[in-house]
Protein backbone atom coordinates (compact mmCIF):
# COMPACT_ATOMS: atom_id res chain seq x y z
CA UNK A 1 0.00 0.00 0.00
CA UNK A 2 1.35 3.18 -0.64
CA UNK A 3 1.57 6.07 1.45
CA UNK A 4 -1.54 8.26 -0.01
CA UNK A 5 -3.29 5.23 0.19
CA UNK A 6 -2.36 4.30 3.45
CA UNK A 7 -3.38 7.98 5.04
CA UNK A 8 -6.57 7.63 2.63
CA UNK A 9 -7.38 4.26 4.37
CA UNK A 10 -6.28 5.99 7.76
CA UNK A 11 -9.23 9.45 7.11
CA UNK A 12 -11.92 6.98 5.65
CA UNK A 13 -11.80 4.69 9.13
CA UNK A 14 -11.42 7.89 11.59
CA UNK A 15 -14.49 9.03 9.47
CA UNK A 16 -16.54 5.60 9.45
CA UNK A 17 -15.41 5.95 13.42
CA UNK A 18 -16.83 9.43 13.76
CA UNK A 19 -19.89 8.84 12.43
CA UNK A 20 -20.63 5.30 13.39
CA UNK A 21 -18.85 5.10 16.28
CA UNK A 22 -18.82 1.27 15.19
CA UNK A 23 -17.90 -1.40 17.75
CA UNK A 24 -17.06 -4.84 16.72
CA UNK A 25 -19.46 -8.01 18.39
CA UNK A 26 -17.52 -11.00 17.71
CA UNK A 27 -20.10 -13.43 18.82
CA UNK A 28 -18.97 -16.43 16.77
CA UNK A 29 -15.73 -16.34 16.12
CA UNK A 30 -12.38 -14.81 17.61
CA UNK A 31 -10.16 -11.55 15.79
CA UNK A 32 -7.47 -13.57 15.11
CA UNK A 33 -5.36 -14.58 11.89
CA UNK A 34 -7.48 -17.16 9.78
CA UNK A 35 -8.40 -17.42 6.22
CA UNK A 36 -11.80 -16.31 6.19
CA UNK A 37 -15.10 -14.96 4.08
CA UNK A 38 -17.15 -12.38 5.44
CA UNK A 39 -20.69 -12.40 4.43
CA UNK A 40 -22.63 -9.60 5.20
CA UNK A 41 -25.91 -8.19 4.31
CA UNK A 42 -25.70 -4.88 2.77
CA UNK A 43 -27.38 -1.61 2.34
CA UNK A 44 -24.92 1.00 1.64
CA UNK A 45 -21.40 1.53 0.24
CA UNK A 46 -20.11 2.12 3.36
CA UNK A 47 -20.58 -1.49 4.91
CA UNK A 48 -17.40 -3.24 3.87
CA UNK A 49 -15.65 -0.05 5.26
CA UNK A 50 -17.23 -0.47 8.33
CA UNK A 51 -16.40 -4.42 8.55
CA UNK A 52 -13.27 -3.45 7.60
CA UNK A 53 -12.97 -0.64 10.47
CA UNK A 54 -13.35 -3.31 12.88
CA UNK A 55 -11.15 -5.29 12.23
CA UNK A 56 -7.38 -5.49 14.14
CA UNK A 57 -5.01 -4.28 11.50
CA UNK A 58 -3.12 -7.48 11.04
CA UNK A 59 -6.22 -8.94 9.45
CA UNK A 60 -7.33 -5.53 7.43
CA UNK A 61 -4.22 -6.06 5.09
CA UNK A 62 -4.96 -9.24 4.14
CA UNK A 63 -8.30 -8.94 3.99
CA UNK A 64 -10.27 -7.85 0.56
CA UNK A 65 -13.68 -6.59 -0.66
CA UNK A 66 -14.92 -8.29 -3.64
CA UNK A 67 -17.09 -5.39 -5.21
CA UNK A 68 -18.74 -4.25 -9.00
CA UNK A 69 -16.73 -2.84 -11.00
CA UNK A 70 -19.25 -0.55 -12.61
CA UNK A 71 -19.38 1.48 -9.60
CA UNK A 72 -15.83 1.51 -8.16
CA UNK A 73 -14.02 1.65 -11.74
CA UNK A 74 -16.47 4.78 -12.84
CA UNK A 75 -14.05 7.73 -11.69
CA UNK A 76 -10.54 8.40 -10.12
CA UNK A 77 -11.30 8.29 -6.78
CA UNK A 78 -13.78 5.65 -6.54
CA UNK A 79 -10.98 3.83 -8.19
CA UNK A 80 -8.26 4.96 -6.16
CA UNK A 81 -10.69 3.84 -3.10
CA UNK A 82 -11.42 0.64 -4.16
CA UNK A 83 -8.00 -0.64 -6.11
CA UNK A 84 -5.44 1.12 -3.95
CA UNK A 85 -6.86 1.63 -1.15
CA UNK A 86 -9.33 -1.33 -0.09
CA UNK A 87 -7.53 -3.18 -2.69
CA UNK A 88 -11.05 -4.77 -3.43
CA UNK A 89 -11.55 -7.63 -5.89
CA UNK A 90 -13.55 -5.69 -9.05
CA UNK A 91 -15.91 -8.16 -10.10
CA UNK A 92 -18.13 -7.51 -13.58
CA UNK A 93 -21.37 -8.07 -12.71
CA UNK A 94 -22.93 -8.13 -16.06
CA UNK A 95 -23.11 -11.27 -17.42
CA UNK A 96 -23.85 -10.62 -20.88
CA UNK A 97 -20.42 -8.71 -21.40
CA UNK A 98 -18.32 -10.05 -18.47
CA UNK A 99 -14.72 -11.46 -19.82
CA UNK A 100 -13.60 -12.93 -16.17
CA UNK A 101 -15.67 -15.56 -14.04
CA UNK A 102 -16.04 -13.72 -10.59
CA UNK A 103 -15.98 -17.32 -8.57
CA UNK A 104 -12.63 -17.65 -10.36
CA UNK A 105 -11.90 -14.53 -9.78
CA UNK A 106 -12.49 -14.88 -6.05
CA UNK A 107 -10.41 -17.81 -6.05
CA UNK A 108 -7.81 -16.59 -7.11
CA UNK A 109 -7.55 -13.83 -4.13
CA UNK A 110 -8.21 -16.51 -1.93
CA UNK A 111 -5.14 -18.46 -2.96
CA UNK A 112 -3.05 -15.60 -2.67
CA UNK A 113 -4.20 -16.07 0.91
CA UNK A 114 -6.86 -13.35 1.22
CA UNK A 115 -9.66 -12.76 3.36
CA UNK A 116 -12.60 -11.69 1.54
CA UNK A 117 -15.80 -9.54 2.62
CA UNK A 118 -18.55 -10.54 0.15
CA UNK A 119 -22.48 -9.60 -0.33
CA UNK A 120 -24.34 -12.16 -1.26
CA UNK A 121 -27.63 -10.26 -1.70
CA UNK A 122 -25.64 -9.42 -4.68
CA UNK A 123 -26.99 -5.70 -4.53
CA UNK A 124 -27.84 -3.07 -1.46
CA UNK A 125 -31.21 -4.12 0.08
CA UNK A 126 -33.09 -0.59 0.24
CA UNK A 127 -36.65 -2.60 1.02
CA UNK A 128 -38.19 -2.48 4.56
CA UNK A 129 -37.13 -6.51 4.82
CA UNK A 130 -33.79 -7.15 6.53
CA UNK A 131 -32.34 -9.25 3.64
CA UNK A 132 -32.83 -9.83 0.04
CA UNK A 133 -32.47 -13.63 -1.76
CA UNK A 134 -28.92 -14.45 -1.61
CA UNK A 135 -27.94 -15.12 -5.51
CA UNK A 136 -26.31 -18.57 -5.79
CA UNK A 137 -22.38 -16.90 -5.66
CA UNK A 138 -21.45 -17.55 -2.43
CA UNK A 139 -22.67 -21.22 -3.25
CA UNK A 140 -20.23 -21.93 -6.15
CA UNK A 141 -17.58 -19.82 -3.80
CA UNK A 142 -18.15 -21.86 -0.73
CA UNK A 143 -17.97 -25.11 -3.29
CA UNK A 144 -14.60 -23.80 -5.28
CA UNK A 145 -12.91 -23.34 -1.89
CA UNK A 146 -14.87 -25.53 0.64
CA UNK A 147 -11.86 -25.60 3.54
CA UNK A 148 -12.45 -21.65 4.20
CA UNK A 149 -14.16 -20.79 6.82
CA UNK A 150 -17.54 -18.74 6.03
CA UNK A 151 -18.68 -16.19 8.39
CA UNK A 152 -21.83 -14.56 9.09
CA UNK A 153 -21.55 -10.73 9.40
CA UNK A 154 -24.75 -8.71 10.44
CA UNK A 155 -23.63 -4.76 9.99
CA UNK A 156 -26.58 -2.93 11.64
CA UNK A 157 -28.13 0.93 11.67
CA UNK A 158 -25.97 1.73 8.90
CA UNK A 159 -29.22 2.25 6.20
CA UNK A 160 -29.95 4.80 8.45
CA UNK A 161 -26.82 6.75 8.38
CA UNK A 162 -26.42 6.93 4.97
CA UNK A 163 -30.10 5.62 2.41
CA UNK A 164 -29.69 5.30 -0.69
CA UNK A 165 -30.07 8.87 -3.01
CA UNK A 166 -28.67 10.81 0.43
CA UNK A 167 -24.90 11.71 0.20
CA UNK A 168 -24.81 13.70 3.82
CA UNK A 169 -24.19 11.12 6.64
CA UNK A 170 -26.24 10.72 9.57
CA UNK A 171 -24.24 9.98 12.88
CA UNK A 172 -25.72 6.76 14.05
CA UNK A 173 -24.48 4.09 16.39
CA UNK A 174 -23.42 0.98 14.76
CA UNK A 175 -22.55 -2.54 15.23
CA UNK A 176 -20.95 -5.53 13.48
CA UNK A 177 -21.99 -8.91 14.56
CA UNK A 178 -19.54 -12.05 13.27
CA UNK A 179 -21.51 -14.73 13.92
CA UNK A 180 -20.35 -18.61 14.21
CA UNK A 181 -17.86 -19.90 11.02
CA UNK A 182 -19.77 -22.38 8.40
CA UNK A 183 -18.82 -24.84 5.41
CA UNK A 184 -20.77 -26.29 2.91
CA UNK A 185 -21.57 -29.80 3.96
CA UNK A 186 -20.02 -32.31 0.97
CA UNK A 187 -23.47 -33.27 -0.40
CA UNK A 188 -25.47 -30.37 0.57
CA UNK A 189 -27.93 -28.99 -2.63
CA UNK A 190 -27.28 -25.43 -3.48
CA UNK A 191 -30.75 -24.32 -2.04
CA UNK A 192 -30.19 -25.98 0.94
CA UNK A 193 -27.29 -24.38 1.67
CA UNK A 194 -28.36 -21.06 0.63
CA UNK A 195 -31.37 -20.96 3.54
CA UNK A 196 -28.86 -21.74 5.78
CA UNK A 197 -26.54 -19.28 4.81
CA UNK A 198 -29.07 -16.79 5.26
CA UNK A 199 -30.49 -18.19 8.49
CA UNK A 200 -27.14 -17.69 10.08
CA UNK A 201 -26.86 -14.08 9.00
CA UNK A 202 -30.37 -13.13 10.04
CA UNK A 203 -30.08 -14.71 13.35
CA UNK A 204 -27.15 -12.15 14.21
CA UNK A 205 -30.07 -9.00 13.87
CA UNK A 206 -32.12 -10.66 16.26
CA UNK A 207 -29.10 -11.46 18.57
CA UNK A 208 -27.79 -8.08 18.01
CA UNK A 209 -31.18 -6.19 19.11
CA UNK A 210 -31.76 -8.39 21.79
CA UNK A 211 -28.40 -7.01 23.58
CA UNK B 1 -0.03 32.10 36.64
CA UNK B 2 -2.78 34.07 38.76
CA UNK B 3 -5.22 33.40 41.57
CA UNK B 4 -8.07 31.33 39.76
CA UNK B 5 -5.29 28.99 38.23
CA UNK B 6 -3.86 28.42 41.62
CA UNK B 7 -7.24 27.80 43.04
CA UNK B 8 -8.23 25.30 40.27
CA UNK B 9 -4.29 23.12 40.54
CA UNK B 10 -5.65 23.42 44.25
CA UNK B 11 -8.97 21.47 43.12
CA UNK B 12 -7.43 19.45 40.80
CA UNK B 13 -4.48 18.38 43.34
CA UNK B 14 -7.10 17.35 45.97
CA UNK B 15 -9.02 15.72 43.53
CA UNK B 16 -6.05 14.13 42.67
CA UNK B 17 -5.13 12.67 45.68
CA UNK B 18 -8.57 11.60 46.17
CA UNK B 19 -8.69 9.68 43.10
CA UNK B 20 -5.39 8.10 43.98
CA UNK B 21 -6.38 6.85 47.13
CA UNK B 22 -9.55 5.46 45.63
CA UNK B 23 -7.68 3.82 42.56
CA UNK B 24 -5.70 2.21 45.51
CA UNK B 25 -8.19 1.01 47.28
CA UNK B 26 -10.31 -0.22 44.44
CA UNK B 27 -6.90 -2.15 43.22
CA UNK B 28 -6.90 -3.60 46.66
CA UNK B 29 -10.43 -4.82 47.32
CA UNK B 30 -10.57 -6.36 43.55
CA UNK B 31 -7.32 -8.43 44.68
CA UNK B 32 -9.06 -9.58 47.69
CA UNK B 33 -12.96 -9.69 46.88
CA UNK B 34 -12.83 -9.88 42.67
CA UNK B 35 -9.68 -11.20 41.32
CA UNK B 36 -11.77 -13.09 38.46
CA UNK B 37 -13.83 -9.50 37.37
CA UNK B 38 -17.27 -11.17 39.35
CA UNK B 39 -17.73 -9.19 41.99
CA UNK B 40 -20.43 -6.41 40.13
CA UNK B 41 -20.10 -3.89 43.45
CA UNK B 42 -16.25 -4.08 42.83
CA UNK B 43 -15.92 -3.69 39.20
CA UNK B 44 -18.77 -0.79 39.32
CA UNK B 45 -16.54 1.13 41.45
CA UNK B 46 -13.57 0.33 39.65
CA UNK B 47 -15.49 1.44 36.15
CA UNK B 48 -16.45 4.86 37.99
CA UNK B 49 -12.99 6.22 39.54
CA UNK B 50 -11.67 5.17 35.96
CA UNK B 51 -14.64 7.59 34.51
CA UNK B 52 -13.67 10.22 37.01
CA UNK B 53 -10.15 10.17 35.91
CA UNK B 54 -11.37 11.42 32.68
CA UNK B 55 -13.17 13.77 33.82
CA UNK B 56 -9.98 15.04 35.83
CA UNK B 57 -8.08 14.81 33.11
CA UNK B 58 -10.94 16.46 30.64
CA UNK B 59 -11.31 19.32 33.48
CA UNK B 60 -7.11 19.71 33.30
CA UNK B 61 -7.62 20.04 29.47
CA UNK B 62 -10.10 23.12 30.20
CA UNK B 63 -7.76 24.68 32.56
CA UNK B 64 -5.03 24.91 29.29
CA UNK B 65 -7.06 25.49 26.55
CA UNK B 66 -9.41 27.98 27.94
CA UNK B 67 -12.99 28.91 27.16
CA UNK B 68 -12.26 27.75 23.52
CA UNK B 69 -10.78 24.44 24.48
CA UNK B 70 -13.92 23.99 27.24
CA UNK B 71 -16.35 25.07 24.49
CA UNK B 72 -15.31 22.38 21.91
CA UNK B 73 -15.08 19.39 24.51
CA UNK B 74 -18.70 20.16 25.01
CA UNK B 75 -19.42 20.47 21.86
CA UNK B 76 -17.97 16.75 21.07
CA UNK B 77 -19.86 15.90 24.45
CA UNK B 78 -22.60 17.08 22.64
CA UNK B 79 -22.19 15.34 19.39
CA UNK B 80 -21.58 11.98 20.79
CA UNK B 81 -24.55 12.27 23.04
CA UNK B 82 -27.06 13.36 20.13
CA UNK B 83 -25.69 10.53 18.71
CA UNK B 84 -26.26 7.48 21.29
CA UNK B 85 -29.74 9.77 21.31
CA UNK B 86 -30.89 9.50 18.05
CA UNK B 87 -29.86 6.01 17.58
CA UNK B 88 -32.12 5.10 20.26
CA UNK B 89 -35.50 6.76 18.77
CA UNK B 90 -37.42 5.53 15.52
CA UNK B 91 -36.84 8.32 13.02
CA UNK B 92 -37.27 7.10 9.29
CA UNK B 93 -35.76 8.10 5.92
CA UNK B 94 -37.90 11.61 5.17
CA UNK B 95 -36.33 12.73 8.66
CA UNK B 96 -32.79 12.60 6.81
CA UNK B 97 -32.18 16.38 6.55
CA UNK B 98 -33.93 17.20 9.75
CA UNK B 99 -31.80 15.18 11.25
CA UNK B 100 -28.21 16.12 8.99
CA UNK B 101 -29.57 19.84 10.10
CA UNK B 102 -29.71 18.74 13.60
CA UNK B 103 -26.23 17.73 13.56
CA UNK B 104 -24.28 19.94 11.60
CA UNK B 105 -26.02 23.01 11.65
CA UNK B 106 -27.63 23.32 15.03
CA UNK B 107 -25.43 21.64 17.35
CA UNK B 108 -22.10 24.00 15.99
CA UNK B 109 -24.46 27.12 15.48
CA UNK B 110 -25.35 26.61 19.47
CA UNK B 111 -21.85 26.16 20.39
CA UNK B 112 -20.59 28.83 18.14
CA UNK B 113 -23.08 31.21 20.06
CA UNK B 114 -22.21 30.72 23.03
CA UNK B 115 -18.25 30.80 22.62
CA UNK B 116 -19.54 34.71 21.60
CA UNK B 117 -21.52 35.05 24.37
CA UNK B 118 -24.76 35.74 22.13
CA UNK B 119 -26.96 35.46 25.38
CA UNK B 120 -30.13 36.87 23.51
CA UNK B 121 -29.98 34.31 21.32
CA UNK B 122 -28.54 30.91 22.72
CA UNK B 123 -30.69 30.88 25.05
CA UNK B 124 -33.77 30.42 22.66
CA UNK B 125 -31.70 29.34 19.30
CA UNK B 126 -33.22 25.85 20.07
CA UNK B 127 -36.04 26.16 22.05
CA UNK B 128 -37.93 28.72 19.22
CA UNK B 129 -36.06 28.50 15.82
CA UNK B 130 -34.82 24.95 15.99
CA UNK B 131 -38.56 24.46 17.70
CA UNK B 132 -40.38 25.42 14.25
CA UNK B 133 -37.87 24.38 11.65
CA UNK B 134 -37.03 21.03 12.40
CA UNK B 135 -40.69 19.98 11.93
CA UNK B 136 -40.60 22.17 8.76
CA UNK B 137 -37.95 20.45 7.05
CA UNK B 138 -40.02 17.34 8.28
CA UNK B 139 -43.17 18.19 6.98
CA UNK B 140 -41.63 18.78 3.45
CA UNK B 141 -40.91 15.43 3.21
CA UNK B 142 -43.94 14.48 3.06
CA UNK B 143 -44.25 11.18 5.07
CA UNK B 144 -46.69 11.17 7.99
CA UNK B 145 -45.97 8.05 9.37
CA UNK B 146 -45.92 8.59 12.73
CA UNK B 147 -44.92 11.97 12.12
CA UNK B 148 -45.52 13.78 15.95
CA UNK B 149 -43.71 10.94 17.63
CA UNK B 150 -40.85 11.15 14.68
CA UNK B 151 -40.46 15.37 15.64
CA UNK B 152 -40.92 14.83 19.45
CA UNK B 153 -38.15 12.64 19.72
CA UNK B 154 -35.58 14.56 17.45
CA UNK B 155 -36.80 18.54 19.42
CA UNK B 156 -36.34 16.02 23.31
CA UNK B 157 -32.78 14.83 21.27
CA UNK B 158 -31.87 18.62 20.83
CA UNK B 159 -32.66 19.92 23.89
CA UNK B 160 -31.33 16.84 26.26
CA UNK B 161 -28.34 16.32 24.01
CA UNK B 162 -27.33 20.20 22.58
CA UNK B 163 -29.26 22.60 24.45
CA UNK B 164 -29.13 21.45 28.04
CA UNK B 165 -25.25 20.58 27.63
CA UNK B 166 -23.94 23.45 26.35
CA UNK B 167 -25.00 25.59 29.56
CA UNK B 168 -21.67 24.27 30.93
CA UNK B 169 -19.46 26.02 29.08
CA UNK B 170 -22.32 28.71 28.93
CA UNK B 171 -21.20 29.07 32.58
CA UNK B 172 -17.48 31.04 31.45
CA UNK B 173 -19.70 33.62 30.07
CA UNK B 174 -21.31 34.88 33.34
CA UNK B 175 -19.75 38.04 34.81
CA UNK B 176 -19.37 37.87 38.12
CA UNK B 177 -18.06 41.01 40.18
CA UNK B 178 -14.93 40.04 41.85
CA UNK B 179 -14.93 36.43 40.34
CA UNK B 180 -13.62 37.75 36.61
CA UNK B 181 -11.71 34.81 35.03
CA UNK B 182 -12.35 32.50 37.89
CA UNK B 183 -15.65 30.77 36.01
CA UNK B 184 -14.00 27.64 34.75
CA UNK B 185 -14.31 26.95 38.73
CA UNK B 186 -17.63 27.27 38.55
CA UNK B 187 -18.02 24.13 35.69
CA UNK B 188 -15.73 22.18 38.05
CA UNK B 189 -17.91 23.01 41.16
CA UNK B 190 -21.02 21.60 39.19
CA UNK B 191 -19.20 18.73 37.72
CA UNK B 192 -17.98 17.93 41.39
CA UNK B 193 -21.29 18.27 43.00
CA UNK B 194 -22.95 16.03 40.36
CA UNK B 195 -20.96 13.45 40.35
CA UNK B 196 -20.06 13.31 44.15
CA UNK B 197 -23.92 13.12 44.82
CA UNK B 198 -23.82 10.09 42.59
CA UNK B 199 -21.03 8.72 44.23
CA UNK B 200 -22.44 9.16 47.31
CA UNK B 201 -25.49 7.70 46.89
CA UNK B 202 -24.64 4.54 45.56
CA UNK B 203 -22.14 4.16 48.29
CA UNK B 204 -25.12 5.23 50.84
CA UNK B 205 -27.42 3.17 49.04
CA UNK B 206 -25.20 0.27 49.19
CA UNK B 207 -24.60 0.93 53.33
CA UNK B 208 -28.29 1.57 54.43
CA UNK B 209 -30.37 1.22 51.42
CA UNK B 210 -33.84 -0.33 52.22
CA UNK B 211 -36.78 1.49 50.27
CA UNK B 212 -36.29 1.05 46.70
CA UNK B 213 -37.22 5.09 45.59
CA UNK B 214 -38.81 3.71 42.08
CA UNK B 215 -38.58 0.27 41.52
CA UNK B 216 -39.77 0.57 38.02
CA UNK B 217 -37.32 2.63 36.65
CA UNK B 218 -34.32 2.22 38.57
CA UNK B 219 -34.45 -0.72 41.44
CA UNK B 220 -31.15 0.38 42.62
CA UNK B 221 -32.04 3.67 43.96
CA UNK B 222 -33.07 4.09 47.28
CA UNK B 223 -34.57 6.27 49.61
CA UNK B 224 -31.39 5.82 52.36
CA UNK B 225 -29.34 6.28 49.17
CA UNK B 226 -30.78 8.97 48.42
CA UNK B 227 -30.90 11.09 51.19
CA UNK B 228 -27.73 10.35 52.70
CA UNK B 229 -26.26 11.24 49.11
CA UNK B 230 -28.06 14.20 48.64
CA UNK B 231 -27.35 15.89 51.91
CA UNK B 232 -23.40 14.63 51.83
CA UNK B 233 -22.91 15.93 48.46
CA UNK B 234 -24.63 19.34 49.66
CA UNK B 235 -22.31 19.39 52.37
CA UNK B 236 -19.58 19.20 50.10
CA UNK B 237 -20.61 21.39 48.13
CA UNK B 238 -20.73 23.65 50.41
CA UNK B 239 -17.16 23.12 51.44
CA UNK B 240 -16.21 23.87 48.24
CA UNK B 241 -17.21 27.42 48.69
CA UNK B 242 -13.99 28.94 48.26
CA UNK B 243 -13.84 28.41 44.69
CA UNK B 244 -17.12 29.81 44.16
CA UNK B 245 -18.17 33.39 44.70
CA UNK B 246 -20.95 31.99 46.64
CA UNK B 247 -21.03 32.27 51.20
CA UNK B 248 -21.01 28.86 51.85
CA UNK B 249 -24.85 28.54 52.81
CA UNK B 250 -25.43 29.58 49.69
CA UNK B 251 -22.71 26.93 47.99
CA UNK B 252 -25.13 24.84 50.27
CA UNK B 253 -28.57 26.10 48.62
CA UNK B 254 -26.85 25.55 44.87
CA UNK B 255 -25.68 22.29 45.69
CA UNK B 256 -28.81 20.89 46.59
CA UNK B 257 -30.55 22.36 43.59
CA UNK B 258 -27.81 20.85 41.53
CA UNK B 259 -28.41 17.54 43.52
CA UNK B 260 -32.14 17.32 43.50
CA UNK B 261 -32.13 18.19 39.46
CA UNK B 262 -28.98 15.57 38.74
CA UNK B 263 -31.42 12.52 40.64
CA UNK B 264 -34.33 13.38 38.87
CA UNK B 265 -32.89 13.60 35.68
CA UNK B 266 -31.03 10.34 36.06
CA UNK B 267 -34.57 9.22 36.63
CA UNK B 268 -36.15 10.66 33.47
CA UNK B 269 -33.43 8.90 31.59
CA UNK B 270 -33.82 5.53 33.03
CA UNK B 271 -37.14 6.15 32.30
CA UNK B 272 -36.58 6.56 28.51
CA UNK B 273 -33.86 3.60 28.25
CA UNK B 274 -36.74 1.67 29.99
CA UNK B 275 -38.72 2.65 27.35
CA UNK B 276 -36.87 1.46 24.45
CA UNK B 277 -35.62 -1.80 26.38
CA UNK B 278 -31.88 -0.87 26.45
CA UNK B 279 -29.92 -1.26 29.62
CA UNK B 280 -27.42 1.63 28.43
CA UNK B 281 -27.35 3.92 26.16
CA UNK B 282 -24.38 3.39 24.20
CA UNK B 283 -20.87 1.52 24.78
CA UNK B 284 -18.72 4.42 24.65
CA UNK B 285 -15.42 2.37 26.63
CA UNK B 286 -16.57 -1.28 27.19
CA UNK B 287 -18.54 -1.70 30.58
CA UNK B 288 -18.75 2.01 31.20
CA UNK B 289 -22.23 2.22 29.57
CA UNK B 290 -22.32 5.38 26.83
CA UNK B 291 -22.04 8.89 26.89
CA UNK B 292 -25.45 9.88 28.37
CA UNK B 293 -25.01 7.72 31.32
CA UNK B 294 -22.13 9.56 32.39
CA UNK B 295 -23.68 12.90 31.82
CA UNK B 296 -27.06 12.24 32.78
CA UNK B 297 -27.76 13.93 35.76
CA UNK B 298 -25.00 16.73 34.60
CA UNK B 299 -27.66 17.47 31.87
CA UNK B 300 -30.35 18.08 33.99
CA UNK B 301 -28.61 20.73 36.49
CA UNK B 302 -26.63 22.56 33.95
CA UNK B 303 -29.27 24.89 33.00
CA UNK B 304 -30.83 25.25 36.04
CA UNK B 305 -27.30 25.87 37.91
CA UNK B 306 -26.74 28.54 35.22
CA UNK B 307 -30.49 30.53 35.74
CA UNK B 308 -30.01 30.59 39.01
CA UNK B 309 -26.41 31.74 39.01
CA UNK B 310 -27.08 34.16 36.26
CA UNK B 311 -30.44 35.64 37.94
CA UNK B 312 -28.85 36.11 41.72
CA UNK B 313 -24.75 36.74 40.57
CA UNK B 314 -24.45 37.88 36.92
CA UNK B 315 -24.05 41.78 35.70
CA UNK B 316 -25.80 40.27 32.30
Amino acid sequence: MGLAAELAATAITLFARFITAVRGIWQGVEPVERQRIYFANHVSHGDFILLWAVLPERLQRRTRPVAGADYWLKSPVRRFIGRDVFNAVLIDRNRETRADDPIAQMAEALDGDASLIVFPEGTRNETDTPLLPFRSGLYHLARARPAVDLVPVWIDNLNRVLPKGEFVPIPFICTVTFGEAMHVKPDEEKDAFIARAEAALLSLKSAENGA
Amino acid sequence: MNAHHADLIALLAGLAAVLVTASIAGHVLQRRLSPDGTNNVIENLNDRVKAWWIMIVLMGLALLFGRFGTTLLFAFASFAALREFITLTDTRRADHWALAAAFFLVLPIQYYLIYIDWYGLYSIFIPVYAFLLMPIIAALRGDTNRFFIRIAEVQWALMICVFCVSHVPALLSLQIPGYEGRNVLLIAFLVIVVQSSDVLQYVWGKLLGRTKIAPHLSPSKTVEGFAGGALSATALGAALYWITPFSPLQAGLLSFAIVLMGFFGGLVMSAIKRDRGVKDWGHLIAGHGGFIDRLDSVIFSAPIFFHLVRYWWSLT
